[in-house]
């Protein structure tokens, strides 16, 4: 979706608090598009533990983190927010108007006078292996993600880690690659086992090759890679030629862009009031594990809290001469209306 | 009981552990830079360390779910475990462990 959006509120970080924030700005008439950078709302709930139980959700007894979120889903939806998935908020700045304009990396525009910062603890970005002089070889000859397969054609690749996306393009990329070695350190993986079982018939065949080892130095110039060193305590150190080295360990969170956006930062985290959650920057509010103040507890349920103070907050930003109408949804006909159960 | 943790500088901390916390949350409470970004539910792989050679067999085996979190873990290393999936005792007096790259 990207080009320019014109609405009420921005939000960046679809995680459970901008979920509900979108809830709770709903109810006040005012519109969000959301932004995250994975390519599905929930953040960490749904990333790092969609099957974990979570206790302490007022009301809920117990919810996994995947079914946290596909409620929040679903109780957001008669306010139809806009999601911008898989897109990277990489700038922020201050239109003539007074407008706020968050950009991201594909492209897009959202102009709104309120932006909202629920990023949780910044953006999910792949795990980097601590390898000295890494950096100079991504995106020439090391790569962290897979956008067009044929980029890998003929190939000597090196992949490594144990999970499902190093087994998953271990097997796509084995019918493409000149060579294909998997590196991991350990014989056993965590994934799906008809993946394990599928690398190692490729092994057996020997489409592929698997070592028991780790990664512990490149070799190669100008951003080629020509061999790494490979190491295990059975067999030591010994030298392996590649041409390309995909790592996959997952993701880690990163602050990220938000750390350029001019605002006041306090040890990565973004310093609120309590009575708005308003960031030192006027129209800028944040919310969730995002913020801090005297006396913050990082609980999906103050992030819930936060937002609805903020929505109080971004209404008289977002509609100045209009006069804000405190209701309970349980006897509001209009609220009940908006939710679509009237 | 003590733990002995070396951060990622090479620098030292003495650390007073508490019965029944786990090693992680007095890393992450003594200020030092272990992301433990789940929270110490087994789910994220970002409170790697290295446990001394001669502390590591003195620690309960690895859980299945420990064994499968250090695949998504970098540098792994025969004595890597999840600090979060350590809980601290009078048995571990004195241990020893280092800080994993992040």
């Amino acid at each position: 979706m990207a080009g320019r959006h014109e609405t009420d509120v921005a939000i960046l970080g679809a995680g459970p608090i901008g979920l509900f924030a979108v809830f709770e700005l709903g109810l006040l008439d005012l519109k969000a598009h959301l932004v995250d950078i994975l390519d599905r709302a929930g953040g960490q709930c749904t990333e790092l533990y969609p099957d974990k139980p979570i206790y302490d959700i007022p009301g809920l007894p117990v919810v996994s983190g995947q079914e946290l979120t596909d409620r929040l889903m679903q109780q957001v939806k008669p306010f139809d927010p806009q999601f911008h998935l898989g897109e990277m908020a990489s700038g922020l700045d201050k239109l003539p108007d007074g407008r706020w304009r968050l950009k991201t990396d594909a492209g897009t525009e959202i102009v709104a006078p309120v932006v909202v910062i629920s990023a949780g603890a910044g953006s999910f970005v792949p795990k980097r292996p601590p390898i000295a002089g890494i950096a100079e070889y991504e995106g020439k000859s090391v790569f962290y993600s897979v956008r067009k397969m044929e980029a890998f054609r003929g190939r000597n690749i090196l992949i490594a880690g144990g999970g499902d996306s190093a087994l998953d393009w271990t097997i796509n990329l084995a019918p493409i690659a000149a060579k294909l070695t998997l590196v991991h350190h350990r014989d056993g993986f965590r994934a799906q086992q008809h993946s394990v079982n599928q690398m190692r018939e490729l092994a057996a065949h020997g489409k592929i090759n698997f070592e028991i080892a780790s990664v512990k130095a490149l070799h190669g110039a100008n951003g080629i890679l020509e061999e790494v060193t490979l190491a295990s305590p059975d067999k030591g150190e010994w030298r392996h030629a590649c041409d390309t080295l995909m790592p996959f360990f997952g993701l880690t969170i990163k602050l990220g862009p938000i750390a350029e956006f001019g605002l006041n930062l306090h040890e990565d985290r973004i310093p609120v009031d309590t009575e708005k959650f308003e960031s030192s920057t006027p129209g800028i509010f944040a919310i969730g594990d995002i913020n801090t103040y005297p006396g913050k507890l990082k609980l999906i349920l103050c992030g819930f809290h936060e937002a609805a103070l903020m929505a109080q907050a971004a209404f008289h930003i977002c509609r100045p001469n209009e006069k804000l109408r405190f209701q309970y949804t349980t006897s509001s006909s209009s609220l009940q209306k908006k939710l679509g159960v009237a | 009981m003590k733990i002995i943790a070396t951060d990622r500088k090479g620098e030292v901390h003495t650390l007073e552990g508490r019965d029944g916390w786990s090693v992680m949350e007095i890393l992450r409470d003594a200020g030092l830079p272990v992301a433990a970004e789940c929270g110490g539910a087994c789910a994220c792989a970002t409170c790697q360390v290295y446990v001394d050679p001669e502390w590591y067999d003195k620690l309960p085996p690895k859980s299945d779910a420990e064994t499968d979190m250090l695949d998504m873990a970098i540098a792994v290393e025969p004595n890597s475990r999840l600090s979060c999936q350590i809980t601290c005792g009078p048995a571990l007096d004195g241990i020893k462990l280092t800080i994993a790259p992040e």
